[in-house]
């Protein structure tokens, strides 16, 4: 008898098998669309494994992928872990071309803060407006790093939505585009930036980290490993280190991130209907974002000679590098002779930094 | 008269698509440079004659290096 009350058979629940549903939809779309597969497939099956009754997987204090996640994530060494490996993968050259493009990337944080305060009326603390809202800024690590600091509860369902709608860029943003840019728009060529120096990109790091830490000093766990990564990457001296922190440490660590982060979305947590209002806010904050970004290119193009394509505001959201692989295909369906890649990496990347320091800022306000 | 094609953007020469002596149309796809994991092709500027290719498959190539001359026709 004994056998048959611990079977998990009896203790299953409709919640969890339509959690079975979410976990195996996951897995197939990561599988036969490649939708963000490194993610969603360990994500995916996180959640199938965490919603087999009684495996304790997940009991606080001897569960094994209770213990990758308390170490990993609620301890926050994975999230900095990640930015470690991006830094060493991010070539700031685009930026420093043409740091202007740096307006564009804090431009794209505008769907961050409104969200936020929709959610917020909406009815939800502000810990967890404040982590729906920071969805928008399209950054997988920074959206799991809030999350576990202010809102652990929702932190399944908004590392989800942030995923998935990175999977969806290439649905959702050329719309917006083309909704808020003309044709002659479209089709603006802009010059080339000037030629960017080593050095220049070893000292950028550096004062980077000393200026944004300096005024917001709760995004130095993300930002500090986000820079060293990149002096690994610049400096050209410990190529072993900067190999190490964008390919192996990454995968280790992204295998640990994913099935933690599945495995937090158990049917009790996850099936409310506030997490069908958190999809909804993501989707909205992302919106915005890419909307705003475009709106303020065409608003920096008042003033200067020197014409921005609005397009490559929408690469504000980071999404690095998926956003200007959008801007690139939208702005070469107008103009196929017009390459905006390039031009779209600078506010890519100032979108990722704009992001974590949205974070900091909530951070430092909410905690 | 001979047009330069310039490189439009940095990345690798991904495949040529033309030989010296083609006859190639304005707007004809030449190569395909590889950048940020996106193929991005290069056109024509003019219609002519390709009388020199100076790049190959697998080169990196920075902007506005010449990837190829056209002869005008």
């Amino acid at each position: 008898m004994v056998f048959f009350d611990n079977m998990g058979l009896l203790a299953l629940t409709p919640g969890m098998v339509f959690m079975w549903i979410i976990g195996l939809s996951l897995i197939y779309l990561a599988i036969t669309r490649q939708y963000e597969p490194l993610l969603l497939l360990p994500i995916g099956f996180g959640i199938l494994i965490t919603n087999l009754p009684l495996s304790y997987l997940m009991e606080p204090g001897e569960g094994l992928i209770w213990r990758f996640y308390h170490y990993g994530i609620e301890w926050e060494i994975i999230p900095p872990l990640i930015f470690l490996g991006l830094g060493a993968l991010t070539d700031f050259g685009a930026l420093l071309a043409q740091p202007r493009l740096i307006f564009l990337g804090a431009a794209a944080q505008v769907g961050v803060y409104v969200t936020f305060f929709i959610a917020y009326a909406m009815g939800f603390s502000l810990e967890e407006a404040a982590t729906i809202g920071i969805i928008g800024g399209a950054d997988g690590p920074t959206t799991i790093y809030l999350a576990a600091k202010l809102a652990p509860q929702l932190l399944g369902a908004c590392a989800v939505a942030a995923y998935s709608y990175m999977a969806l860029v290439p649905l959702i943003m050329p719309p917006i585009m083309k909704l808020l840019t003309t044709d002659a728009e479209r089709k603006i060529r802009m010059k080339k930036g000037r030629k960017v120096t080593a050095r220049e990109k070893v000292i950028f790091p550096l004062i980077a980290t000393m200026v944004i830490i300096l005024l917001v000093p709760a995004s130095a766990p993300l930002i500090g490993m986000f820079m060293l990564g990149n002096l690994f990457r610049e400096s050209k001296v410990v190529e072993r280190l900067n190999e190490t922190a964008q390919n192996s440490l990454m995968n280790i660590v992204t295998i640990f991130l994913g099935i933690s982060i599945g495995a937090t979305m158990n049917a009790e947590i996850f099936l409310r209907k506030e997490v069908i209002f958190i999809f909804f806010l993501g989707l909205f904050a992302f919106m915005i974002s890419t909307a705003s970004g475009i709106l303020l290119a065409k608003f920096m193009n008042l003033f200067t000679s020197n014409k921005i394509n609005p397009l490559v505001g929408a690469a504000g959201v980071s999404a690095v590098p998926m956003a200007a692989r959008v801007v690139q295909k939208v702005g070469a369906s107008a103009d196929k002779n017009n390459y905006l890649l390039m031009f779209a990496m600078g506010p890519n990347i100032a979108g990722v930094i704009g992001t974590v320091i949205a974070a900091g800022i909530f951070i430092s306000i909410l905690q | 008269m001979a047009t330069e094609v310039l490189v439009p953007l940095a990345g690798n020469i991904w495949v040529v698509l033309v030989n010296v002596g083609d006859e190639v149309e304005e707007d004809d796809e030449l190569l395909v440079i590889e950048a940020l994991k996106m193929e991005n092709p290069v056109y024509a500027p003019c219609d002519g004659t390709v009388t020199e290719i100076r790049v190959k498959k697998g080169d990196v190539v920075e902007d506005d290096d010449v990837l190829m001359i056209i002869e005008e026709s």
